[in-house]
């Protein structure tokens, strides 16, 4: 164990932000380092399973503003594989719903001495806006609709753990593009480290604009089917959507589920990926979720991996004394 | 009463055609005449290097009071005016009881009064407690010295409560100011919509919300041959229809605010909530096309819309915080910085959409040095350049988007009915 601890503190070092807000303004060099960290993370816990201390006396709170279970979970036992502490504040029941600010919430718990917060809030920006107001590390778990950057992350590096390399291989993010954070971390982590990606989803939930940033958009899953390295089918957001955004959820499975007979059609070692949490018949089908291509649960696991990775670099950044860019 | 002689001065007033060196008297609050020499007045200014204008004027003000104190008031939101080089502001009715009764119209002048900075015109509301049902009692406001009607903050939604409105004044002459957006395009908008908001995914606020309703404007006032002002023209394709409706002789006339002609939506990408406006800054085609607007004479005044917040509202999530920015203080420096300096206007142009003409829109007797005019006066300082910064800000508010920028022109020296108001130190 020895040799691979030492090997992450090495690139460690080579870590200089405090906060993790997106995928957006990282760079390539940026997002192989987290990748590289946290699959050196996961071979040194056998798998996600067994605890180190390298943040041994250090505290995460979670700070969620909407519903979570896997994300916060995941956020809680990363931190706790790596020694550290958690402590869970939840929207109801604070004092948020007696008025209380965003930031104001935050940098009370930032006075308790709390050397992470991971954040999700229904706003894109405010694991900014809290950024800016806080000495805190701060990690964004999902803003609204805008990054979920830990998913991103996971999700390549399941491809990458499946295939060696992201360059060069064609990605098709399915579904809801418009209101999905996870679509918006894929394309920026992805197309960093020189995949193909392709939209593809109904018109009403994928913008034409997205090909001004060189993402190919379709709205026809079996014309681009067959040359897909991976599919990652993203749930339909109903709870963003203002107005429903297509007539029926029959219509949508019809057009866009990957069943059994469009996996026919496609290439022999696709990989079907998924954020979480699955519709089921939406979608996709019980028969391919559950089949040999899906990742799925590798997927939950690196999540882990990923997200040990992040907290670790970025408090060992701020610790180091490395201040926020402000 | 005092005399005021400002010698050695540009001065230039659009009213008159009147751009040359010389020397302008006041005498017992009025224009007294020009190229007068020193000669025993109380006060001599010298002007040399300055430019002498007519008060300027600025039609789209949001005071606060009553009901948001916290935010702005008659009297600070007057001071911020005099230190922007404004000798009159028309407030707008959105406040808390909105103006839409004689009794808050003089509410409002009185609060003016008490404060003696500025003059303040007040604009009330088209529809009674600006619900957008029926009509407000528009004669009786107007009795009141209200000079313009507004629902802004919302648009005037019915179309019929429009039809209605720019029919019955057609007995007033006076116009209605519209915020053109149709909301049901806008609904949970924080920015506008396109590229940047797509990336952020934050809900946009496209284009054509406003285009539909500046439309829908400019057909009621033909049919009526009722007076609109679209207030706040932000984008390309509003532009046009306004440009196309005047050379049709529809009696439309349209503001442009500085942060529309300087800003763009890429400034969203800071999450900052202090570039959270309605209608949003938006594309650079959108913002060149108000420059072109204010150019050809499409958009006829430069207005503020000066809409100050209290910091704490401002602190929020993009979807809580609200809309608006101050702009009383920055107002000039943009118009030289982005408008003058560049080369889009000269003086005389820019001047007239801040003197002139919306005195013309308002129908009040202000605007002009000519000869027995009110002597409200500004002296510009065309050249020096300074750096925005809110801690000298009259406002109570803050929240300005063009903190830390330099800008060129100031106003140094402002006169209002003679008295000089305002001096820079």
């Amino acid at each position: 164990m020895s040799i691979v601890e030492s090997e992450v503190g090495t690139l460690a070092e080579a870590w200089t932000k405090t906060d993790l807000l997106d995928l957006e303004s990282l760079s390539a060099e940026e997002i192989r380092l987290i990748l590289q960290t946290a699959e050196n993370l996961k071979e040194a816990t056998d798998g996600c399973s067994k605890k180190l201390d390298l943040l041994a006396g250090r505290t995460m709170a979670n700070l969620f503003f909407e519903d979570s279970t896997r994300t916060k979970t995941s956020f809680s036992l990363a931190a706790r594989r790596l020694g550290a502490d958690t402590v869970d504040f939840s929207s109801s029941g604070s004092s948020l719903s007696k008025g209380e600010t965003v930031i104001d919430t935050a940098k009370n718990i930032e006075a308790m001495g709390v050397d992470a917060v991971v954040l999700r809030h229904r706003t894109p920006g405010t694991p900014h806006l809290l950024a800016q107001n806080l000495d805190t590390s701060v990690l964004n778990a999902g803003d609204g609709p805008h990054e979920h950057p830990t998913q991103g992350l996971l999700d390549i590096m399941t491809i990458r753990e499946q295939r060696g390399e992201i360059n060069g291989l064609t990605v098709a993010l399915v579904g809801d593009i418009a209101h999905s954070r996870t679509a918006r971390s894929n394309i920026w982590g992805l197309k960093k480290l020189g995949a193909h990606v392709i939209a593809c989803g109904p018109s009403t939930l994928v913008s034409r604009r997205w090909e001004e940033l060189g993402v190919e958009v379709a709205y026809n899953l079996d014309e681009i089917l067959p040359r897909c390295d991976v599919l990652n089918l993203l749930r339909i957001q109903f709870e963003r959507q203002l107005m429903r955004p297509f007539p029926s959820v029959r219509e949508y499975a019809l057009l866009y589920a990957m069943n059994g007979e469009r996996m026919a059609r496609a290439k022999k070692d696709i990989l079907i990926m998924a954020p979480g949490p699955i519709n089921r018949g939406v979608e996709v089908t019980p028969e391919v979720a559950d089949g040999p291509h899906s990742v799925i649960l590798h997927q939950v696991t690196n999540g882990l991996a990923v997200r040990m990775a992040v907290l670790w670099l970025v408090i060992g950044a701020a610790e180091r004394g490395l201040s926020k860019p402000r | 009463m005092s005399s005021i002689l400002i010698k050695n001065g540009r001065v230039i007033d659009p009213s008159q055609n009147m751009d040359r060196m010389t020397s302008v008297l006041i005498q017992d609050g009025r224009i007294a005449g020009y190229d007068v020499a020193a000669n025993g007045q109380d006060t001599v200014l010298d002007a040399a290097g300055r430019i002498v204008v007519p008060g300027l004027i600025d039609m789209h003000v949001h005071l606060r009071e009553p009901g948001r104190e916290e935010d702005e008031t008659v009297a600070s939101g007057t001071a911020s005016a005099l230190a922007g080089g404004f000798t009159s502001i028309a407030c707008i009715p959105n406040t808390e009881p909105p103006i839409d009764t004689q009794g808050t119209v003089e509410f409002i002048r009185h609060q003016a009064a008490e404060a003696d900075n500025c003059h303040v015109f007040v604009v009330a509301c088209v529809s009674k407690n600006r619900e957008g049902k029926e009509l407000a009692e528009i004669g009786q406001l107007i009795e009141a010295g209200a000079v313009a009607f507004s629902d802004d903050g919302a648009p005037v939604y019915d179309s019929e409560l429009m039809r209605r409105a720019l029919e019955y004044l057609l007995m007033f002459d006076k116009p209605i100011l519209n915020h053109a957006e149709v909301v049901e395009l806008t609904s949970g908008g924080v920015m506008h919509e396109g590229l940047v908001s797509m990336v952020l995914a934050l809900p946009g606020m496209p284009a054509e919300a406003e285009d539909v309703m500046t439309g829908r404007d400019i057909s009621l006032a033909e049919a009526t041959g009722g007076r609109v002002h679209m207030m706040h023209v932000s984008s390309a394709g509003s532009v046009e229809m306004i440009r196309r409706a005047k050379k049709r002789g529809v009696r439309v006339t349209a503001e442009a605010t500085p942060h529309h002609f300087t800003l763009t939506d890429e400034c969203l990408r800071t999450f900052d909530s202090v570039y959270k406006v309605s209608p949003p800054v938006r594309g650079r085609p959108h913002l060149e096309a108000c420059i072109a607007g204010l150019v050809d004479g499409t958009i006829d005044v430069i207005a503020t819309d000066h809409a100050p917040h209290a910091v704490e509202k401002k602190m929020q999530e993009l979807d809580r915080a609200p809309f608006g920015m101050v702009g009383l203080e920055t107002a000039l420096g943009l118009v030289v910085t982005h408008l003058i300096k560049p080369g889009h206007l000269d003086w005389p142009q820019a001047l007239a959409k801040l003197t002139i003409n919306p005195a013309r829109i308002l129908g009040i007797d202000k605007g002009t040095l000519a000869v027995g005019a009110d002597a409200d006066v500004t002296v510009i300082d065309p050249d020096v350049t300074w750096i925005v910064n809110t801690a000298e800000f009259h406002s109570k508010s803050s929240n300005c988007p063009f903190v830390g920028m330099e800008l060129t022109g100031r106003a140094e020296t402002v006169i209002v009915d003679g008295r000089i108001k305002f001096q820079r130190g």
